[in-house]
């Protein structure tokens, strides 16, 4: 089915494209924009937004493909970023990683089966001063300890495994 | 101790300070009111006699980097804010735009004035959420006032200022990477020549300024530059003002504070508390990933005595003040100025992995020795990690770093390769011991 954004979507893309002096310019916002419907940036929405800005799907591709943020297939209801660049590590951000494979039971980068969560692990997240951390959505949670991130885990709706 | 001081940091910690009213109660906007009346060059010849030296990780001088832009005939000017904060240990730029979004928009205003352009775009990190919101809001609440838009303080000179966002690249925080990240193509970075002050964004002439630099712009013109300036203790070396500087790692507490311009190392982790669990230094990384590891026992060298940084020759690194000179005559860089302190313990093995792997995930693909440069050196560390390295391989490790240096297009190669060139020649003992017995001669469950 084509992607179609929503009236206030399409209102809010219109809005966007008034900051630039061409359409082009566009293409990363508008791209974060339709994700935040879709989800991901499936084909039709890659379709969508060439058509929208004139530009050729093998530009929008291009771009999709090369930004992190941007996901390339379809990913749970909630993203869990876990930062374990050095900053991060050196406070036990790696430790941290291994706590969220081992209570949602999923290795990163997989979504757990109900679709609710999907890990992922970050590189530095800007932090660093308070890591480990680890983004959920847009939000920041730092200072974590495992008690925490089990807090911040339930408190999506996970059944956390191996849990005394 | 050394006691921070309060200049970009002035409204931190005060209820609501992102918002407008309380902006304004600290005499915001007041400083943009009196730029627009003045003479640019005048604004410019100000902004030189602070010496803010770039606060991204240049260290390049911001007023003379203004005095670069020249008017053209038919084309607009842009001012490009780069917030896209992502050298691993800085967390400084953060701050100001969650806590005092508007010092960054008037500093906008003030840049945009100075060097002829209507339109800035604030380049932010899409993750930092929080950030952009409090930009937008702060945007918001200028335009709402007259202060942004067609005639700011009654004067016939539009300004606009935009949030654009990234999409998870660090590479885009390299100027000209960032130009095509917001002209919505992929993050490569461009070739330098033509600079960004002759064919920038959109092909227009552009500056490209570091989010901390655009806001001290704001007290530089208040308190006049030279004042400014003379707040640094590296004043006489032309590094001046007062700047965010950050600590992160084993100590008992990260932070970030505005100091004046040369603190040592020593200085800043005894305000962060010093090193966590009571633990002895093994190394400080001054300033993000990319600058080379600095050791406890290390000495600055400046045998003549006609340099300026003379003064402090033979002395130990961690008893410096921090600047951009004198960190680069330590063999580092100031970078970011964000300490990571690693305390005795850390495997240095796994933490060079840890950083090979960050610049093989963030290595744009562009150039061939970085794209495969980055990956092969991941992967070398990965195997000595497993146990499985041979000291050969320590070798070629070195040799496919300096391969790297100075071979592709942007300063995004000589950044992944010398901290690794640095970490190899500090702690050749540890990798060597690491190969023959298989494992790490430190037994923490972390690094």
């Amino acid at each position: 089915m084509p992607f179609e954004p929503t009236p206030e979507r399409a209102k809010e893309i219109d809005d966007i494209l008034g900051r630039y002096p061409n359409k082009m310019a566009a293409c990363l916002p508008v791209l974060h924009a339709c994700q935040e419907q879709n989800g991901w940036c499936s084909d039709e929405v890659i379709a969508w937004v060439a058509q929208r800005l004139d530009l050729g799907t093998a530009h929008v591709q291009g771009v999709v493909t090369f930004y992190t943020l941007f996901n390339q297939k379809p990913v749970g209801k909630h993203q869990v970023w876990v930062c374990r660049t050095l900053p991060c590590a050196l406070r036990g951000g790696e430790n941290l990683l291994h706590h969220c494979e081992k209570r949602l039971g999923i290795h990163e980068g997989e979504t757990t089966k109900d679709g609710l969560v999907t890990l992922r692990s970050a590189e530095c997240l800007a932090s660093c001063g308070t890591g480990p951390m680890m983004q959920v959505d847009k939000d920041y949670h730092e200072d974590l300890t495992p008690e925490r991130v089990d807090e911040v885990l339930t408190s999506l709706g996970c059944t956390l495994q191996g849990k005394k | 101790m050394i006691e921070p001081i309060r200049i970009l940091t002035k409204n931190y910690g005060v209820a609501d300070s992102w918002t407008l009213p309380v902006y304004e109660k600290s005499g915001g906007y007041q400083t943009a009111r009196k730029a627009l009346s003045m003479e640019k060059a005048a604004i410019i010849d100000e902004v030189k006699k602070a010496n803010i030296r770039g606060r991204g990780g240049a260290g390049f001088p911001m007023g003379v980097k203004w005095s670069f832009m020249r008017p053209h005939p038919t084309k607009p000017a842009y001012l490009v804010i780069n917030a896209d904060e992502g050298e691993p240990g800085t967390h400084k730029d953060r701050t100001l735009m969650e806590l005092d979004p508007h010092s960054v928009v008037e500093g906008c205003m003030i840049g945009m004035y100075a060097i002829g352009a209507h339109a800035a775009y604030i380049y932010v990190r899409d993750e930092l959420h929080l950030s952009k919101k409090r930009l937008w809001d702060a945007i918001h609440e200028a335009r709402a006032k007259g202060y942004l838009g067609d005639r700011p303080f009654g004067k016939d000179y539009p300004l606009q200022v935009y949030v654009h966002t990234g999409g998870g690249a660090y590479i885009c925080g390299e100027e000209t990477s960032l130009l095509n990240s917001l002209e919505g193509r992929r993050g490569e970075p461009r070739f330098k020549p033509p600079f960004p002050a002759q064919v920038g964004a959109f092909g227009c002439p552009t500056t490209v300024n570091n989010l901390e630099s655009i806001a001290a712009a704001v007290p530089a013109l208040s308190m006049g530059g030279e004042e400014f300036s003379k707040l640094s203790k590296l004043h006489a070396l032309g590094d001046g003002g007062s700047r965010l500087y950050g600590v992160n790692g084993h100590v008992e507490k990260g932070l970030v504070v505005e100091l004046p311009v040369g603190p040592t190392i020593h200085e800043l982790i005894e305000l962060a508390g010093g090193v966590s669990g009571g633990r002895k230094i093994k190394g400080v990384i001054p300033g993000g990933s990319s600058c080379p590891i600095l050791l406890p026992d290390e000495v600055l060298h400046a045998p003549d005595e006609k340099s300026p940084l003379h003064p402090w020759h033979g002395k130990k690194v961690f008893d410096v003040p921090m600047g951009v000179d004198t960190m680069r005559a330590a063999g580092t860089m100031l970078g970011t100025c964000c300490l990571t302190v690693i305390a005795e313990g850390t495997c240095m093995v796994r933490a060079t992995a840890n950083v090979a792997r960050f610049y093989r995930h963030e290595s744009c693909g562009q150039c061939t020795p970085c794209r495969e440069g980055t990956g092969w050196i991941h992967r070398i560390l990965e195997k000595i990690e497993a146990g499985q390295g041979s000291i050969e391989e320590l070798d070629q490790l070195s040799d496919i770093a300096s391969n790297i240096m100075g071979n592709t297009i942007c300063a995004f190669g000589d950044g992944a390769a010398s901290p690794i060139l640095g970490f190899l020649r500090k702690f050749r003992g540890e990798f060597e011991e690491y190969i023959r017995t298989g494992k790490s001669p430190n037994n923490r469950s972390i690094l």
